[in-house]
C-alpha cells in the first residue's frame, strides 16, 4: 500500500482521477439502473399528468416549503398504513418534479389527504390553522386567497414540462391558461372540456369559496383535494388480496413474490 | 522577483463573468417577477464590477507577484465565516422559537417557518461552512505545498462569486425561490453560477498544487480535493431541470418520482459526506496536528480513512428511503453500505484522538483545542448514530422525527461548527499576524456556551423524537391507535422551547466569538508583529515549514 500511494499523492492527476472514479461507483450502480428496470415504477390505472389548476397549487406547495413539515409518502410500514391509507406507490409520484417525500413530519403526511375534508375545512384551516386544529404549529397562509392566479406562468410550466417528458398533449399545452380558470369556474360554459383532456375524474369547482377570481387557495386547494385519489387503492387492495388467494396453493416462494408486488 | 501580467487569466476569467452579467442582464429586461428583476440586476451589477475589474488587471503593467502567502483572501472569507454564520444561527433559533410558539410566524409571506427554514440550513452549510472551508483550504493548500496561491483574480472572483451564489439563494427563498430539494435549493440560474466558481476553485487548488515545493500533497489537501471532484458532480447531477422561461426563476427537475428522490439523496447524503464530512475532516487533519503540536498519528489510518471514505458514503445515500416505493435492493445496498461506512469515519475519529496523546494536558487551558477535540468527539457519536439510524428497523422509529433533527445538529453544532471554531482561534491570530486571540477567556465562555447549547439541542431533540416516534406507533388493545397527532405535537412543546434556549445560548457564544475574533484583528492597543516565516514560502532547501502537520511515517 505504501509505495503505491506514495506515487498517487506525489501525482495529483493521478489523485484527481482516482477520486472521480473511486466517487463515481456508487452513484452509477445505484442510479443508473433506477432508469432501466422496467417495474422501478409500477404500472397502475389511474395516474394522470396533473391539470393546470392542480400544478399551479403544487408550485405554490413547492414554493411555501410545505415539504419541510409534510411528508408525501406513506412507507411500507403497519403503523403508516393504519394511520394515513395505503402504502405510497411510486407510480403515485411519477410525475412529480421534483418529488415531495419529505424527511420531516412536523405535520402529518399529506399523501392521501384529498377527498378527506371539505374545500371549506381546508379554506378555513390554510387561513387560520391555530383556530381550526387546536395546538397546530403550522403558519397561516391568508394571503393565497388575496392572490390571483399567473395563467400565462402556468402555461409556460406545462410547457416546460412537456418539453421535460411528461405526457402533456399539445392541445393541454395549448389550452392550459384558460384550464386552469376554467377548472375552478364552473359556470364557464365550457369548463367541463378539461374533462375531454384530463378525464372524467377532474374536479371542478370553485375551490376558495369566491366565485369572482380564481386565487392561490383555489390552486393549493385543488391540488389538496386530488393527492393520492388518482389510483383507485381499493380496487388494487382487492386486486392483490384476490391474488394472494389464487397464489396460495403454489409454491410458497411465488405466493410471496405476487404479495410484494 | 518574477514579473507577471494578467493576460491569459484575466481574459478567461471574463468569458465566465460576462456571462453572469448577460444573464443577469436579461433578467432585469424581461423578468416578470419582482424577485427575478432584483437578482438579475445583482448579477447584472456584480458581473459589470467583476469586467470592469478585470480590464484594469489586464492593462496594467505587469507587476511583481508578491512572494508572501495569499493570506487576504483567507481573511475576506473569515469574516464571512462570522456574518453567515450570525445569520445562519439567528435564524436557525427564530425558527426554533417559531416551532415553539407558532404566532412567531406572523402569518405573512416571507416569514413563515417553509420559507425561513432553507435560510437557517443554506445560511448555515453554504454560508458558514462553505466560507469555512474556502478559508480553511486555501491557508492549508499554500502552507502544506510552500507555494502561493495560483491566480491573481481567480481566488476573488471565486470568493464573491460563491458569495453571491449563497446571497441568491437567500434571498431567493424568502420570495419563495426554490427547487424544495434539500440543501440545493437554489434555482438553476444560481446554479449555473455556483458550477461557474467551482471551475475556478478546482483550478485553484490543482494549479497551487502544480507549484508545491514539498513532493507528497498532504493527507489535509486529499479531503479538500475530494470534496471540491465530488461536490461538483453532486452539484451538476442533482440540478439539472428545465426552466419554464427567462421571464421567470422556476424550473423542474429533469427528473421525477423514485428516480428524482433517489438523485437528490444521493446528493443529500453526499452534501453530508463530502461538504459537511470530507471537507472538514481536511480542517481536522491540519488545524488539529498543529494546535496539539504533535503529528498526525497514523499514515495508515488516514489512508484507509480517506478513500473508504470516498468509496463508501456514495453508496449510502438510499438510507434516507427506507420503506419508500424506492425497490427495496436499494435500500438494503444503502444499509448495508451505511454499516461500513463507521470504519473510515471512525478511523479518523481514531487518529484525532490518538495524535492528542501527550498534549492533553493542553486542552486545560487552550479553548480552541477543546473545541476541536469535543467536534472529534461529536464526530464520533454522530457518525455512530448515523450507522444505527440507517439500519431500517431502527429507521422506521426515527425517520420522519425530531430524532433526525437530533442527529442532524449533534453533527452540525458538535462537529462541523466545533471544528470550525477551533481552526479559527487558530487561523486569525495566524493570518493577521497575531501572538493570539485578544481573549481566552471570551474564548473559554464561547466554549462553554457553545457545549451547553449543543448538549441541551441534541438532548431536547433525541428525547422529543424518540417519545414522538414510540406515540406514533402505541395500539391499544383493540388495535386503535392511543394517540392522535396532535397529542405527540402537544408533547413536542416543552422540547421545542428547550431547543430554542439550546440554540439562543450557541448562538450568544458565537457572537461572544465574533467579538473576540472582531478584537483580535483590530486590537486596542495595536501590536501588529512583523512579517514572520510563517507569511512566506521558505526555500525548498529551509527548514520544513510545518513539522507537526507531516505524516509521522
Ligand atoms: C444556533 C444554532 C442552531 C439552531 C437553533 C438550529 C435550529 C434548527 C431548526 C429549528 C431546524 C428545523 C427543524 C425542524 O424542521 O423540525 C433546523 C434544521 C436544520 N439545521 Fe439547524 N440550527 C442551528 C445550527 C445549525 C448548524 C450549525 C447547522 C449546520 C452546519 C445546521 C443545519 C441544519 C440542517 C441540515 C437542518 C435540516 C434538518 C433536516 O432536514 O432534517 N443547523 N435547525
Ligand atoms: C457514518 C456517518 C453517518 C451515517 C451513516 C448517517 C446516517 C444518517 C441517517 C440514517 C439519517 C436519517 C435519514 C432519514 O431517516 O431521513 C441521517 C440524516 C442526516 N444526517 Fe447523518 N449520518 C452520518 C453522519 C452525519 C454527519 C457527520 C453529519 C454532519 C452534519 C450528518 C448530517 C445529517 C443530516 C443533515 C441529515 C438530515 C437529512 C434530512 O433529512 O434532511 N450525518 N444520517
Amino acid at each position: 500500500m505504501g509505495k503505491l500511494h506514495q506515487m498517487i499523492e506525489r501525482n495529483s492527476i493521478v489523485l484527481v482521477l482516482m477520486i472521480t472514479i473511486v466517487a463515481s461507483i456508487g452513484g452509477i450502480i445505484e442510479i443508473a439502473p433506477l432508469f432501466t428496470i422496467q417495474n422501478t415504477v409500477e404500472k397502475v390505472e389511474g395516474m394522470r399528468v396533473y391539470t393546470p389548476l392542480e400544478l399551479a397549487g403544487r408550485d405554490i406547495y413547492v414554493r411555501e416549503g410545505c415539504y419541510a413539515c409534510h411528508s408525501q409518502m406513506i412507507r411500507k410500514l403497519k403503523t403508516d398504513v393504519d394511520r394515513y391509507g395505503h402504502y405510497s406507490l411510486a407510480a403515485e409520484s411519477m410525475y412529480d418534479r421534483p418529488f415531495q417525500w419529505g424527511s420531516k413530519r412536523t405535520g402529518p403526511d399529506l399523501a392521501r389527504i384529498g377527498g378527506r375534508r371539505s374545500d371549506e375545512w381546508h379554506v378555513r384551516h390554510l387561513k387560520e390553522p391555530r383556530k381550526v386544529v387546536k395546538g397546530s404549529l403550522m403558519p397561516g397562509y391568508a394571503f393565497l386567497a388575496d392572490t390571483d392566479i399567473d395563467p400565462q406562468r402556468i402555461a409556460l410550466s406545462i410547457k416546460a414540462l412537456q418539453w421535460a417528458g411528461d405526457p402533456y398533449t399539445d392541445e393541454m399545452v395549448k389550452e392550459a391558461a384558460k384550464d386552469a380558470i376554467r377548472q375552478a369556474s364552473p359556470d364557464m360554459d365550457d369548463a367541463e372540456s378539461i374533462k375531454e383532456r384530463y378525464g372524467e375524474k377532474v374536479q371542478i369547482r370553485d375551490f376558495d369559496g369566491n366565485p369572482a377570481r380564481v386565487t392561490e387557495m383555489d390552486a393549493m386547494v385543488a391540488y389538496l383535494q386530488m393527492l393520492g385519489t388518482l389510483v383507485d387503492t381499493k380496487a388494487l387492495r382487492a386486486a392483490v388480496k384476490a391474488q394472494r388467494q389464487a397464489a396460495e396453493s403454489k409454491p410458497a416462494g411465488k405466493a410471496k413474490e405476487v404479495a410484494a408486488r | 522577483m518574477e514579473k507577471n501580467s494578467c493576460r491569459a487569466e484575466c481574459a478567461i476569467s471574463l468569458l465566465p463573468v460576462l456571462a453572469v452579467a448577460a444573464l443577469g442582464g436579461v433578467f432585469t429586461l424581461v423578468g416578470k417577477e419582482p424577485i427575478l428583476v432584483f437578482h438579475g440586476a445583482i448579477m447584472a451589477l456584480s458581473g459589470a464590477l467583476a469586467a470592469l475589474y478585470l480590464f484594469r488587471k489586464m492593462l496594467a503593467p505587469p507587476a511583481e507577484i508578491p512572494l508572501e502567502y495569499n493570506d487576504k483572501i483567507i481573511r475576506a472569507a473569515v469574516i464571512m465565516i462570522l456574518i453567515w454564520g450570525i445569520i445562519g444561527f439567528g435564524v436557525g433559533d427564530i425558527v426554533a422559537w417559531q416551532l415553539a410558539y407558532p404566532n412567531l410566524n406572523f402569518d405573512l409571506p416571507w416569514t413563515n417557518f417553509g420559507r425561513l427554514r432553507p435560510v437557517h440550513t443554506t445560511a448555515v452549510i453554504l454560508g458558514f461552512g462553505g466560507n469555512a472551508l474556502l478559508a480553511t483550504s486555501f491557508y492549508v493548500v499554500q502552507r502544506t505545498s510552500r507555494a502561493r496561491l495560483a491566480g491573481q483574480v481567480t481566488p476573488w472572483l471565486v470568493f464573491w462569486g460563491y458569495n453571491l451564489f449563497v446571497f441568491l439563494g437567500v434571498t431567493g427563498y424568502l420570495f419563495g425561490v426554490t427547487q424544495s430539494r434539500e440543501y440545493a435549493e437554489p434555482e438553476w440560474y444560481a446554479d449555473l453560477l455556483a458550477l461557474l466558481v467551482w471551475i475556478g476553485y478546482f483550478w485553484i487548488f490543482l494549479a497551487t498544487l502544480a507549484r508545491r515545493a514539498e513532493r507528497h500533497i498532504y493527507v489535509a489537501n486529499w479531503y479538500f480535493l475530494g470534496f471540491i471532484i465530488a461536490f461538483a458532480m453532486l452539484h451538476i447531477v442533482n440540478n439539472l431541470s428545465v426552466p419554464i422561461s427567462l421571464e421567470y426563476a422556476k424550473s423542474y427537475s429533469l427528473f421525477t418520482g423514485v428516480q428524482d428522490a433517489m438523485t437528490q439523496w444521493w446528493y443529500g447524503h453526499n452534501a453530508v459526506g463530502f461538504f459537511l464530512t470530507a471537507a472538514f475532516l481536511g480542517m481536522l487533519y491540519y488545524f488539529l496536528p498543529k494546535a496539539a503540536n504533535r503529528p498526525i498519528y497514523s499514515y495508515r489510518l488516514s489512508i484507509i480513512g480517506f478513500w473508504g471514505l470516498v468509496f463508501t458514503y456514495m453508496w449510502a445515500g438510499s438510507h434516507h428511503l427506507h420503506y419508500t416505493a424506492l425497490p427495496d435492493w436499494v435500500q438494503v445496498l444503502g444499509m448495508s453500505m451505511s454499516l461500513i461506512l463507521l470504519v473510515p469515519s471512525w478511523a479518523s475519529v481514531f487518529n484525532g484522538f490518538f495524535t492528542l496523546n501527550g498534549a492533553w494536558h493542553k486542552l486545560r487551558y487552550d479553548p480552541a483545542l477543546r473545541f476541536m477535540t469535543l467536534a472529534v468527539l461529536f464526530y464520533a457519536i454522530a457518525t455512530f448514530e448515523g450507522v444505527f439510524m440507517a439500519l431500517k428497523p431502527v429507521n422506521a422509529l426515527s425517520h420522519y422525527t425530531d430524532w433526525t433533527v437530533g442527529h442532524v445538529h449533534a453533527g452540525a453544532l458538535g462537529w462541523v461548527a466545533f471544528i470550525t471554531i477551533g481552526s479559527l482561534y487558530k487561523l486569525v491570530p495566524w493570518v493577521w499576524h497575531r501572538e493570539g486571540t485578544y481573549s481566552r477567556r471570551l474564548e473559554a465562555w464561547h466554549f462553554w456556551l457553545a457545549l451547553s447549547g449543543a448538549v441541551i439541542y441534541v438532548g431536547a431533540m433525541w428525547n422529543a423524537g424518540i417519545t414522538q416516534s414510540l406515540m406514533w406507533q402505541t395500539y391499544d388493545a383493540n388495535g386503535q391507535f392511543v394517540y392522535s397527532f396532535m397529542d405527540s405535537v402537544d408533547m413536542l412543546h416543552p422540547y421545542y422551547v428547550a431547543r430554542a434556549i439550546g440554540g439562543l445560548l450557541y448562538l450568544v457564544g458565537f457572537m461572544i466569538g465574533a467579538y473576540n475574533i472582531w478584537l483580535t484583528i483590530n486590537p486596542p492597543t495595536p501590536a501588529e508583529i512583523p512579517s514572520t516565516p510563517e507569511t512566506r514560502p521558505l526555500p525548498a532547501s529551509g527548514v520544513v515549514a510545518q513539522p507537526a502537520a507531516q505524516p509521522a511515517e
